[in-house]
């Protein structure tokens, strides 16, 4: 396969349960190498597209070719090349953390040796070496989802594809996670990761898309759709309960544009602190003001109008 | 066998090593239980009212193929509902192997020829006990064996489909008290189905487990006959081999509605 072709394609790729449209006909490409994003809040289509990629659900309408491969002829050639980490573990609680890797490595038709030798790095990588003979049922979720990612690097996968990788996992878990999923990607394995946390695309992709309601809304690199879609900072304001309504129209036109959330007014500027003082000029004293940058989050409530996590 | 069942089938078997002895002891423990307190004991009571309604043989020899065909009925059962809701639902097993190259044909094949191998072993151990018992009588009760793995399988494929449509485990109750309870307890394997109402017999010959009660016992106690031209065996093989094929299929299909969406 030629390096410029995308290792994954999708091009008008669609997904219906019934009358539900659940992928709305988009167009994804993935090039060797690149941490690729599907960001978007829950019920976006983004697992249902995932599932699509990794060959175990049927494309309900467009085109889809993974490793120039057709998942509807070709699903067991191209699953062999994939790594899977789906969003709920499929691990096996009653056996070992080692057994789990040798089981899934069989599954694959690799000799119990490759495996074992294989078994050996992963769980360094992974950090897992000295629970490698425990039980995996009394493991935290943040060990579960590292051993998870382990067992799907045991094929070598050209594709790895991460469904929701650190939801529900605490904050110190999700570092070290996405420590790991870095260095992967330093040592140029293409990702492919579904998240709706902005911070987590921010970090990992290269590129992404936005989706919402089964549709690609934005499409690009984390710093580009914020350049395109936003403004430089954003100043967040809050007030009493209730009000923030009313101050809206109070702070107009001290920002390029003003959203109103249940608790607390963004607005988006390219100078917070400059904003922040014209805010004060006027008499208004919020409980509390803070200047930031602006993130994925802003971008997807700029395309939408909602907000990523409810 | 496909290659690819081989390896879903090396799964069931490799976390068998964290139960095997639990099920050695009950393989050897349930036949000489029954046997014991049906055959020795209440056997000695039967067996004082004549023979002649048991084809002759004492009480002990006349229900042992009986109960070895329910056997195979039972962990076929067992093996074909709580563990293939688990590989659904709790563990999702079957979900970590069709991210693999494996499909939904080798998961059910490999599920089934596990099925299958405890079947199996469960039957040579329960045959061992028969024949300590000295109720095997004759050469063709080798053949025993594969007519009880039919019997369990004609009860193992058609369950793991109705397994893998049931959203909860409480459909399971329906099949042990209106199916296996009730089957166990008359398709022949106590008593034979003459001694029921003859409104009711009916019933009794359609089910698997009497196909296979009878099959088992013909073998056993070597009374295969082709007497009037009807070769009993033979319908009793076709009859549960329609039942195992039709349950392959069926599962095939269950599974894939249920995992392929």
């Amino acid at each position: 396969m030629r390096d410029d072709v995308p290792l994954i394609e999708a091009r008008g790729l669609t997904k219906r349960f019934g009358s539900f449209v659940a992928v709305d006909g988009i167009d994804v490409a993935v090039r060797r190498g690149e941490a690729f994003g599907f960001l978007g809040p829950n019920g976006a289509g983004k697992s249902s597209t995932m599932r699509m990629i990794g060959c175990v659900s049927p494309v309900s309408g467009g085109t889809l070719r993974i490793l120039g491969m057709d998942p509807a002829t070709d699903g067991p050639r191209i699953r062999a090349r994939l790594g899977v980490v789906p969003q709920e573990d499929t691990l096996d609680m009653e056996l070992t953390v080692r057994e789990n890797l040798l089981i899934y490595g069989r599954y694959f038709g690799l000799s119990r040796a490759l495996i074992r030798q294989r078994a050996n790095d992963l769980l360094d990588f992974v950090q897992l070496t000295d629970r490698a003979g425990d039980q995996v049922e009394p493991l935290s979720g943040g060990m579960k989802r590292r051993l998870t990612i382990a067992r799907s690097l045991v094929n070598e996968p050209d594709i790895l594809l991460l469904d929701e990788p650190t939801t529900g996992l605490d904050p110190q878990a999700r570092h070290a996670l996405w420590d790991r999923l870095f260095r992967l990607k330093q040592q140029g394995v293409t990702l492919v990761l579904t998240t709706h946390y902005m911070d987590e695309a921010e970090q990992l992709c290269d590129r992404l898309v936005v989706m919402d309601g089964g549709r690609v809304v934005a499409e690009g690199s984390p710093r580009d759709l914020i350049d395109r879609h936003s403004t430089r900072e954003v100043l967040e304001l809050r007030f009493g309960p209730g009000e923030h309504e009313d101050m809206a129209g109070k702070v107009e036109g001290l920002a390029q544009r003003i959203e109103v959330l249940p608790d607390r007014l963004l607005l988006y500027t390219d100078n917070g602190d400059r904003s922040l003082s014209e805010v004060q000029a006027r008499g208004l004293t919020p409980t509390s003001a803070l200047v930031r940058r602006s993130s994925l989050e802003d971008v997807f409530l700029r395309l939408t109008g909602r907000t990523l996590v409810d | 066998m496909a290659a690819f069942t081989g390896r879903s089938l090396e799964y069931w078997l490799y976390s068998y090593r964290r139960t095997w002895r639990g099920t050695v002891v009950s393989s050897v423990l349930t036949p000489l239980l029954y046997l014991t307190a049906m055959g020795v004991g209440l056997g000695a009571l039967v067996d004082r009212g004549g023979t002649a309604r048991l084809h002759g043989v004492s009480y002990l020899a006349f229900i042992a193929p009986g109960l070895l065909a329910a056997t195979a009925m039972q962990v076929a059962t067992f093996e074909s509902t709580y563990p293939v809701m688990g590989a659904i639902k709790w563990q999702r097993t079957y979900h970590a192997m069709l991210a693999t190259p494996l499909g939904v044909r080798d998961v059910v094949a490999g599920h089934l020829w596990w099925v299958a191998f405890r079947i199996g072993s469960t039957c040579v151990v329960y045959l061992g006990v028969m024949s300590a018992f000295g109720v095997v009588s004759s050469p063709w009760a080798v053949l025993a064996l594969p007519a009880a793995l039919l019997t369990g399988m004609a009860f193992a494929a058609p369950i793991m489909a109705f397994a893998a449509s049931q959203e909860r485990d409480s459909g399971f109750n329906g099949i042990f008290r209106f199916g296996l309870i009730p089957m166990f307890l008359f398709s022949g394997t106590f008593f034979p189905v003459s001694q029921l109402p003859a409104l009711v017999r009916p019933l009794a010959y359609v089910t698997p487990l009497w196909h296979g009660v009878d099959l088992c016992r013909e073998l056993v106690l070597g009374t295969v006959t082709t007497s009037g031209g009807v070769n009993r065996p033979l319908i009793h093989l076709a009859y549960l081999g329609v039942w195992a094929v039709g349950g392959v299929l069926l599962a095939r299909l269950s599974f894939r509605r249920r995992l392929v969406v």
